[in-house]
């Protein structure tokens, strides 16, 4: 497979298709937004947290195939888990695509369909794209990006 | 309607060889078809050898050192404003500023001209299509004095709204800023009526000059503007040097902007005497071999000939709305009476970003997003936008490489 075929795989397009959680819920206990100046792609993501787990979530994205299926795949990825592991997984996610990935500790579960995701990491200008709606759950959990 | 002019691609591929970042290879081994030309140009094995060849023989500082190399820098210097000033038909070399760029250019005209002359409640237009860079200058002088900037709309296809221009000039108004031709549009302002409108209220014409300089002949005298500002590496030359004209009488009454060493004749500690523009306005020490480089350019251009330029650029540019506007989902952006140079699309249902990216994958460099003119974007009700732009190098056969990659574009993700 070509790597442009890497990028745009299946899974990617396949929620960009058809993302899901795309809508913004009503009565959110957390939110934030993205916003990436460099090409307008835009993100707010709710969420509905009760009894320390994301009971629901809404992952609206105005921008490009990769955001789109980034913030969908976030979606199904945080949904019905506790916050904790949210955090954690959101983090993870991120540190993937800092130049100097953090060494040490345990290596997680492996990434599933988030996967697909990581070949974002061969366009350097298209990172943020991936990493978009991760910046602003961490935001809307009041974490450390 | 201007004469229909055939495109010369045997000239243009000529004229490409002369540029050897052309005869490369995209991240994919596809060969190289650049088609960013607004953003930045590439640069002609002349101008490259020209500052090559000054690092070579030895630098040294403008208008400061009495030896050999300094007398040499302080001559290629000053060469470059006859250069200059010779491109836009000034009557004098004094009358252009060397500067950053475009940008450094115009912040100029804001702080040494604005400052002085737009006070509380004074007027400045600027247009709904300007790029960043004749806008936020503005938009910031206009805080800092208590003046009122006011932006004027386009029509639907991206025309100004010259109707609009002159009910709202009054003689309140202090300048009009505009661009000569719109980096998304690549839509041609009618300046010679703006001028004439702004000269009934006494208002002063600011032109951003960026995108048209490399694209038509410029005549600053016949316009009748009393600032033409442009940059270097869209002409060809090399980044971090520009220029700005400015009217004679009016430069001289301006007060410097930037301060530091070579713009000062007498210094004492409570007060100083500035040099006489345009030195006033070029503290510091200067982009001597970004100078060196945006003069060989200038004599590119001439060699190339702009007025060949400007028929090829703009037959090209037809030819690219006409083809493009017949790939499968596409939409171009505006559509401005006189087009030079740039095209601007979306594609149904799929994000400029990713076509950006697929269309490199074919070694096709467009440019995607807002292109640093987030007014205009609101204009055109879209978020952002994928752009083609010609240089003097580019042929049908580039057009038809974007056409095909657009097509796998859309393959791949429209809905």
């Amino acid at each position: 497979m070509s790597d442009l075929g890497k990028l745009y795989q299946d899974a990617i397009l396949e929620h960009h298709k058809a993302p899901r959680y795309a809508a913004a819920l009503g009565a959110p206990t957390h939110s934030a937004e993205g916003n990436n100046p460099l090409c307008g792609d835009r993100v707010a993501v709710t969420l509905f947290v009760a009894d320390g787990h994301v009971r629901d979530v809404g992952c609206e994205v105005k921008g490009c195939a990769i955001c789109r299926a980034s913030g969908s795949m976030l979606a199904e990825a945080i949904i019905g888990r506790e916050l904790s592991q949210v955090v954690a997984t959101s983090q993870r996610f991120l540190a993937e695509f800092t130049p100097a990935p953090a060494d040490g500790g345990a290596p997680g579960e492996p990434w599933g369909q988030l996967g697909a995701l990581l070949e974002a990491r061969r366009y350097p200008n298209r990172l943020r794209c991936a990493t978009l709606p991760w910046e602003a759950l961490q935001r809307a959990l009041g974490a450390a990006p | 309607m201007r004469e229909r002019v055939e495109v010369a691609d045997e000239r243009a591929e000529r004229l490409r060889l002369d540029f050897p970042a052309l005869a490369g290879r995209s991240h994919t081994g596809a060969p190289l078809v650049y088609l960013d030309n607004a953003a930045t140009t590439q640069k002609p094995e002349s101008v490259i050898e020209a500052v090559a060849g000054y690092y070579r023989s030895g630098v040294a500082n403008a208008h400061r050192g009495a030896h050999t190399l300094g007398a040499r820098a302080s001559a290629a210097y000053e060469s470059c404003r006859t250069a200059v000033q010779r491109l836009l038909g000034a009557e004098h070399p004094d009358e252009i500023v060397l500067t950053g760029g475009c940008t450094g250019a115009i912040n100029l005209v804001a702080h040494a001209f604005g400052d002085e002359h737009v006070g509380e409640g004074d007027e400045v237009i600027v247009s709904t299509l300007e790029h960043h860079a004749n806008l936020l200058p503005w938009q910031r002088l206009c805080q800092r004095r208590g003046a009122r900037l006011r932006v004027l709309p386009s029509s639907p296809e991206g025309d100004l709204r010259l109707d609009v221009l002159e009910s709202w000039l009054s003689p309140r108004t202090r300048l009009v800023a505009v661009t000569h031709v719109a980096n998304t549009t690549g839509g041609l302002t009618p300046l010679g009526e703006v001028v004439a409108l702004a000269a009934r209220v006494g208002a002063r014409v600011l032109v951003d000059g960026a995108q048209a300089v490399a694209r038509l002949a410029v005549d600053v005298r016949a316009l009748g503007c009393d600032f033409y500002a442009f940059s270097g590496h869209k002409l060809y030359g090399p980044a971090g040097i520009g220029a700005l004209y400015g009217r004679r009488e009016l430069l001289a009454r301006m007060g410097p902007f930037l301060t530091g060493g070579g713009m000062v004749d007498a210094v004492t500690p409570e007060t100083s005497a500035y040099a006489a523009a345009p030195r006033r306005f070029e503290a510091g020490t200067p982009n001597i071999e970004g100078a060196i480089g945006l003069e060989r350019a200038i004599e590119y251009l001439r060699a190339a000939g702009i007025d060949w330029v400007a028929q090829h650029d703009e037959a090209l540019t037809r030819y690219a709305r006409e083809r493009l506007a017949r790939v499968r989902g596409l939409q171009l952006i505006g559509a401005p009476l006189h087009a030079l140079g740039v095209v601007s699309f979306v594609m149904d249902g799929v994000h400029a970003h990713d076509v950006s990216t697929i269309v490199d994958d074919a070694g096709v460099a467009v440019r995607a997003g807002h292109h640093c003119a987030q007014l205009c974007m609101q204009h055109f009700g879209v978020q952002a936008t994928v752009r083609a732009s010609f240089g003097l190098y580019n042929t049908r056969a580039d057009v038809e490489a974007l056409c095909a990659a657009l097509e796998r574009a859309r393959e791949l993700l429209a809905p």
